[in-house]
């Protein structure tokens, strides 16, 4: 309990907004690595998944992929990265690093969500005349939103939380505190630091499940009969993606 | 291939220690997250603080865990139980929400008519509703199992002997050849894991599968609840 | 093929059988885990010797470990520990009875208020500052401590020897360093004050050689001992001051063991130089030698085996 008093303490003491590590300058720091690293991501995977979930092929080449990209240790990754592309392009090797991490959640989220729509919603469609083109923006893109943010979420959780090792190579951002803290065995510092983080993953998730409710088409938000309610606000909608990738 | 061929019983070693520590804590974790799911799934007042908990745990850096964990709770940071606790909370925290929206995902109908059967509510879980969950927990042990692996890495920072030895001690010595193998050796292992888990379910879960359009659709009805306002 | 019986007995033996993996690990004594808790190991002969998670450190641990090796002990490897945090609780409580260390960072860590900065300074202040328990045997003349290091280049045009010097440099100059490095009292801070220079700071920390020598920063603290002193054009600015504690090679013994082993790892300090480390790092990082590879090598060199 000391030690998180401590912590406190550390984040609110008066110089945390003085000189280069400020905290605004280091919570934006991390939020600039998220963002572009998100957006990365999903203009390379979300378009492959609605391709995917509308095609209704490649999608065992999608999961293989993103099983595979799942499994790279990301901190290693980093680091190779770094090597290979030269100290001085450290903040590319990031990006690249934080990008493999945050596409598989969104390519499941996006196929997912054309998936989990009904057929006969779709054959409607297509009955009625629509192209191949307006039934994919018109009925699946919409009806398929709520779990393509559900997977948006997971990645921006995911990501948020790694981008902690940027400090680690001098891109700044809210691991600092904990990458200078060990070596000077301020506890408090480390502690802060990890709470800043986790602080603002939990905002973020919070931001986004709010999106996530927004989203959802006006005809589809009764519950249908016999259902069970659905819970609300679920905090790590990571296993749901991976559940709904199957 | 210098620097590998000459050290391919260190990658060897330090691959197997590394598969043994994520062993014993997605098998602990698995177990763990067993009755905390079921317990979030049963009592619905509960669902939400497991659910915020867990998700709490997941987002603090690893790093930050494996130096304050000894601290809290007074084991040595060298050692390998530290690793392995850090490793198992996160398992647990991806794992107790795969388990209940497993359960979740049980057709209500079937459930009742176990019951109409005389199966009582033990019986009717390990019988029915855990085996029925099963596709959906699978999923998300696989998941837990892959995370786990690459997570593991860390465990070097704390001079737990693993492959992130390999990513330290080549940045230490630039040797790129070494920072590869660690890489390549950890998402080998993983993927290795990730097709022994998806057979083993296809062996015990033959209902499941058939991967056709309405079974995969019956997994990701599980999910809905996500996309539907509460 | 399976019977739902089938299927339940092979879920069955599958629980138990990774129950009785989880057990079993639990409690079997792993190599890397904690050493056996008498003073130096299992038997009164076992010396058991730990290293940090630094390559370098490894190498002189190596070197130790063959050393008494090749005078009949028995030595236990515990390398590759992290941070001081993790591994001096080991050592102070004897589980651990060997490690290499350096005495300005280790002073350091045991009494942030100390004052000392030249070697034989820090060395007196280490012996007093010690717990109870461990002794420091003699130290090497072999560093590892910072400097404020140039490029062959830049100190060329700027005339530069002493630290002092970069005061008359015109260009604005940037430090890059390990993160903590800002906030050590030898740090830029310091530099202000003991040698009037302006730095600013960029905690470049695994990257620093690289910014250095792509010119991303001017000045760089490189550890004394890093190989690059040898590789490549890079210089050392002189510290006329003592403004940047000193801290070389030191072996730090469970007091227990500490009279045994004093001459064969006194001998091996003493035979061990500035450029000597320096090469030893060489081969490591450029030949990519293993350690044992290197300690072997270095003793035989040294007649020390």
């Amino acid at each position: 309990m000391n030690l998180f008093l401590d912590a406190l303490r550390w984040i609110f003491s008066p110089e945390r907004l003085e000189g280069s590590y400020a905290l605004p300058i280091l919570l934006a720091q991390q939020l600039y690595y998220t963002a572009v690293a998100v957006a990365i991501a999903a203009v390379i995977a979300v378009p492959l998944g609605w391709l995917i979930g509308h095609t209704g092929r490649g999608r065992e080449a999608a999961v293989a992929i993103s099983g595979a990209a799942r499994a790279i240790p990301s901190f290693g990754l980093l680091i190779l990265l770094v090597l290979v592309f030269g100290v001085l392009r450290t903040p590319q090797a990031a990006i690249v690093t934080f990008v493999l991490l945050a596409i598989p959640s969104l390519l499941a989220g996006a196929y997912s969500g054309l998936e989990a729509i009904d057929r006969r919603t779709v054959d409607a469609a297509r009955a009625m005349g629509m192209t191949e083109w307006q039934i994919l923006w018109r009925v699946e893109v919409p009806l398929g939103l709520p779990l393509l943010i559900g997977g948006l979420r997971a990645a921006t959780l995911q990501v948020v939380a790694t981008v902690t090792i940027a400090a680690y190579v001098n891109l700044g951002g809210l691991g600092w505190p904990i990458i200078q803290g060990i070596p000077l065995r301020r506890f408090d510092q480390v502690l802060g630091g990890a709470l800043l983080v986790a602080v603002l993953a939990l905002v973020l998730d919070f931001l986004l499940g709010m999106l996530q409710r927004a989203v959802v088409p006006r005809g589809l938000r009764e519950t249908r009969s016999g259902r069970r309610a659905a819970p609300k606000n679920s905090a790590d909608p990571a296993p749901r993606a991976a559940v709904a990738a199957g | 291939m210098g620097w590998i061929g000459d050290n391919l019983g260190l990658i060897g070693g330090l691959g197997l220690e590394h598969l043994r520590q994520s062993a014993i804590a997605i098998v602990l974790g698995f177990a763990l997250s067993l009755p905390l799911g079921w317990v979030a799934w049963r009592y619905r007042l509960v669902r939400g603080w497991v659910i915020t908990i867990t998700g709490l745990l997941y987002t603090i850096p690893s790093l930050a865990l494996l130096i304050l964990l000894p601290t809290i709770v007074g084991y040595s940071p060298i050692s390998q139980t530290n690793l392995i606790v850090a490793l198992t909370i996160y398992a647990v925290a991806i794992l107790v929400r795969a388990v209940a929206d497993g359960l979740d995902s049980v057709d209500p109908a079937v459930r009742q008519s176990a019951t109409a059967l005389g199966y009582g509510s033990a019986r009717r879980f390990w019988a029915v509703e855990l085996p029925l969950a099963g596709p959906v927990i699978l999923a998300g042990l696989r998941v837990t199992a892959v995370s786990t692996i690459s997570l593991a890495t860390v465990g070097a920072l704390v001079g737990v002997g693993n492959l992130g030895y390999l990513f330290t001690n080549g940045l230490q010595r630039r040797i790129i050849a070494e920072v590869l193998a660690g890489v390549v050796a950890v998402v080998v292992i993983a993927l290795v894991i990730d097709l022994l888990l998806l057979l083993a379910g296809r062996a015990l879960m033959p209902w499941a599968r058939p991967d056709g359009r309405r079974a995969r659709r019956r997994r990701v009805r599980a999910a809905l609840p996500m996309g539907t306002t509460a | 093929m399976f019977t739902a019986r089938g299927k339940r007995a092979a879920l069955t033996i599958g629980t138990v059988a990774a129950a009785a993996l989880v057990l079993s690990a639990c409690s079997s004594s792993n190599p890397l885990d904690e050493p056996s808790a008498s003073a130096g190991g299992g038997s009164s002969d076992t010396i058991v010797i730990g290293s940090q998670d630094y390559y370098s450190n490894a190498i002189i641990a190596e070197i130790y470990a063959q050393a008494l090796e090749g005078a009949g002990y028995e030595v236990e490897r515990q390398f590759n520990i992290g941070q001081r945090d993790a591994y001096m609780p080991e050592v102070e409580s004897g589980a651990i009875a060997l490690f290499p260390e350096y005495t300005g960072n280790l002073l350091e860590y045991l009494d942030p208020d100390a004052t000392a900065t030249s070697p034989d300074d820090v060395y007196a202040a280490l012996q007093d500052a010690l717990p109870e328990g461990l002794t420091a045997l003699d130290y090497s003349e072999a560093s590892d401590q910072d400097t404020y290091t140039v490029t062959q280049e830049f100190a060329d045009k700027y005339d530069l020897k002493t630290i002092g010097d970069l005061a008359n440099v015109d260009v604005p100059l940037t430090i890059g360093a390990p993160p903590e490095f800002e906030q050590r009292p030898y740090g830029p801070a310091a530099a202000k004050d003991v040698y009037g220079v302006d730095l600013g700071f960029s905690a470049t920390g695994p990257t620093t050689l690289e910014s250095l020598l792509a010119g991303a920063v001017n000045v760089a603290d490189i550890f004394s001992a890093d190989p690059a002193f040898q590789t490549e054009k890079i210089v050392a600015l002189e510290d006329p001051e003592n403004m940047i504690l000193a801290s070389n090679v030191v072996p730090i013994a469970s007091s227990a063991v500490a009279d045994e082993i004093a001459d064969v790892i006194n001998a091996v300090s003493s035979a061990l130089t500035a450029e000597g480390l320096v090469a030893l790092n060489v081969q490591s990082t450029v030949d990519e030698m293993s350690p044992e590879d290197i300690a072997s090598q270095w003793l035989s060199e040294n007649a020390l085996d």
